[in-house]
């Protein structure tokens, strides 16, 4: 029971890093209408500046992550201009090999600033709680409430605020929304670097439990397509359903099942959905 | 139709010209560097086929490379089967797998596809990688026998392995011409040019993507197992997402939808990156920022912008000769009026038809009909 319990537990913490990167992804999806495969990548380099900024500059973790974030916000909005933008014009399967390529190039760029080697990340409080016959370190902790509180605060501000109705509006019909006068292109960069911001806290925030090495991106990306497409491309609560299903499902498959095989559960979700509902489970029926 | 034959001037020199190869090129590495171009392209071709003819992008299709180079692999090593029976097996594996998928794969549309094939391509590399048992995982196979002979003909030599997988080029490029020049080669270009208007002329869309999946599974499946077979020996690496981005990066280097595409992609970029060596580190640094400004500026590759300025260039000339000037904003009419005024038989005019029609809505700002724009003219 203590078993099942543990593993539960580790899975909410996965699911809490699984779902605010599927939250990037869902956001450019749902206003740019394209599958982001750089995504990945972009929480690769969120950590890498966390790392950045705690190495050489010495700066205590906490503003390190914050600054990650708003550094990895603004090369979104670089990439939204410099990539995503122009490419847009083309037909899809052009944008998402676009997307492809600047994949190839970040991974490439990381190993080449940092080395391929693993690194680490120091936590900022490496205290370890036991309760009730169950572990759970501090970070861990500090994982899913700081998820929690950005995933409410994104929530709040996509309902409340009139920017985020504004992107609610861009997602559901672009051109309608350039009708009514919304700054659709502010409105892409802001979403984009929302989405990049993101991805970058979650990685900050795994940074001190998982190691930092370029290809830590990867997986997570094709966790988050999954993630993404079982909770139905451009919805939120889909997403973030999803995305601890997903993580509950590998923490305990994963012990109960083959170790080996964890990271095959994700897909092989993936294809079960995909044959059974093509559009994803909560989609609004693209 | 008439058969022109000017047209076919180039290609058969260059097919002569590839009988030489062996015997004008002395060295053993610059052969080695072709004869790698060529399984490469092989590979390639068949990754036009379901992208550059249908429009779906697979990005799983390393996957099939490594099946099908495993099937081959494993079937020599632990069956003892002669390398043709295994060649055919993988062949046949790639069809089979591809067929099975293709009743998932295409319930989903565009990106889900993609995103589809690039969790199929990630399980297939996952497996090779973990299922030590039967694959020998990260050690990788290897002392791989190599091909077995055919009759009295043995492949010995690295001029006998030349000439096999250069068969097997030609082999690949005329399934790609003849594709491309039939009925299923239009039905697959009409269903890459807008899906919902060929279903609503009556074309059977899905079994189109099947048999172009299925092709391109077995075209690809068999560069891997002449992989297999050349190299001698092989890692889980070759169905990593890392050959697919390769494969894409050819193709869109040489020109989708192309015939020559494939080729000039491969053998540009792999003999490229072979003699910049040295660049080694920096290889992806280049090619990633290469792929996105390709599709940004150059989205039909070397082949498929020769083919524009070629007819560019003829539609240039027959104007001079005092056809009607074509008045400004009214050029997607007077492309249409000159394609079909121009009695081309060779692929070359569909394609550029099609990057001049496609450029001039573009132009228009018919943003809207982008999709619908009909390219295919005849």
């Amino acid at each position: 029971m203590n078993l099942f319990l543990q593993q539960v537990l580790n899975g909410l913490v996965l699911g809490s890093i699984y779902s605010l990167v599927a939250l990037g992804l869902t956001l450019v999806y749902g206003t740019r209408g394209i599958p982001n495969f750089a995504h990945g990548h972009l929480y690769m380099l969120g950590a890498y500046m966390t790392l950045f900024f705690v190495g050489t500059y010495g700066l205590h973790y906490w503003p390190s992550a914050i600054l990650a974030a708003l550094v990895l916000a603004l090369a979104g909005v670089v990439l939204e201009r410099l990539v995503f933008h122009p490419v847009s014009r083309s037909s899809h399967v052009n944008v998402m090999i676009a997307s492809v390529g600047l994949m190839l190039f970040l991974e490439a760029l990381s190993i080449q600033l940092w080395g391929a080697d693993y690194k680490f990340v120091m936590a900022p409080n490496p205290a370890i709680y036991r309760f009730a016959g169950l572990t759970i370190s501090h970070q861990q902790v500090i994982v899913i409430i700081a998820a929690v509180i950005l995933m409410i605060g994104l929530q709040l501000f996509l309902k409340k605020t009139m920017v985020g109705s504004a992107i609610e509006a861009l997602a559901q019909n672009r051109e309608g929304a350039m009708l009514v006068g919304i700054n659709v292109t502010r409105l892409s960069m802001l979403t984009f670097a929302i989405s990049a911001g993101l991805a970058s806290a979650a990685a900050s925030l795994i940074a001190p439990i998982n190691l930092v090495f370029p290809a830590m991106g990867t997986m997570v990306i094709m966790k988050a397509f999954a993630i993404v497409v079982i909770g139905g491309m451009g919805s939120i609560p889909g997403a973030i359903a999803a995305a601890y299903l997903l993580a509950l499902a590998e923490s305990l498959g994963g012990t109960y099942l083959l170790m080996q095989y964890r990271d095959l559960i994700a897909f092989a979700l993936l294809a079960a959905i995909l044959a059974i509902r093509p559009t994803g489970l909560f989609s609004r029926g693209d | 139709m008439q058969f022109n034959w000017r047209s076919w001037i180039f290609p058969c020199l260059l097919i002569i010209a590839g009988l030489f190869v062996p015997a004008v090129v002395a060295n053993a590495y610059y052969i080695h560097v072709i004869i790698m171009g060529f399984i490469w392209a092989i590979a390639v071709y068949g990754l036009n086929i379901i992208l550059g003819y249908t429009g779906q992008l697979s990005l799983g299709h390393a996957g099939f490379m490594g099946l099908g180079a495993y099937t081959v692999a494993l079937m020599s090593l632990k069956l003892g089967a002669p390398f043709w029976l295994a060649m055919a097996c993988a062949v046949l594996l790639n069809i089979v797998t591809s067929w099975l998928l293709s009743f998932i794969a295409f319930r989903t549309r565009d990106h889900y596809f993609a995103i589809f094939t690039l969790a199929i391509g990630v399980i297939l590399h996952h497996v090779m990688e973990k299922w030590e048992k039967l694959t020998n995982g990260n050690n990788g196979l290897s002392q791989i026998p190599g091909f077995g002979g055919i009759g009295p003909i043995s492949f010995d030599t690295a001029a006998a392995r030349y000439y096999l997988i250069y068969a097997f080029l030609l082999l690949a490029i005329y399934v790609s011409w003849s594709l491309k020049h039939s009925l299923i080669g239009r039905t697959l270009m009409a269903i890459r040019n807008s899906e919902d208007l060929a279903k609503s002329i009556g074309i059977p869309v899905n079994r189109g993507k099947r048999l172009a999946f299925m092709i391109s599974a077995a075209l690809t499946g068999m560069a891997g197992g002449l992989y297999a077979g050349y190299i001698g020996f092989l890692g889980p690496s070759i169905a990593s997402i890392t050959v697919t981005f390769n494969l894409l990066l050819y193709l869109l280097v040489g020109g989708i939808g192309t015939v020559a595409g494939p080729l000039i992609g491969s053998f540009i970029v792999s003999v490229l990156t072979q003699f910049l060596v040295v660049l080694q580190d920096y290889q992806m640094l280049i090619f990633g920022p290469v792929l996105v400004l390709l599709t940004i500026f150059f989205p039909h590759g070397l082949a498929g912008g020769y083919y524009k300025l070629k007819h560019r260039w003829r539609t240039a000339s027959a104007n001079r000769k005092g056809k009607a000037e074509p008045a400004p904003g009214r050029a997607g009419g007077a492309a249409m009026a000159e394609a079909s005024g121009v009695a081309e038989v060779s692929g070359a005019a569909e394609i550029s038809v099609a990057a001049e029609a496609s450029d001039a809505a573009e132009a228009s700002g018919t943003a809207g009909a982008k999709g619908a724009v009909h390219r295919e003219v005849r």
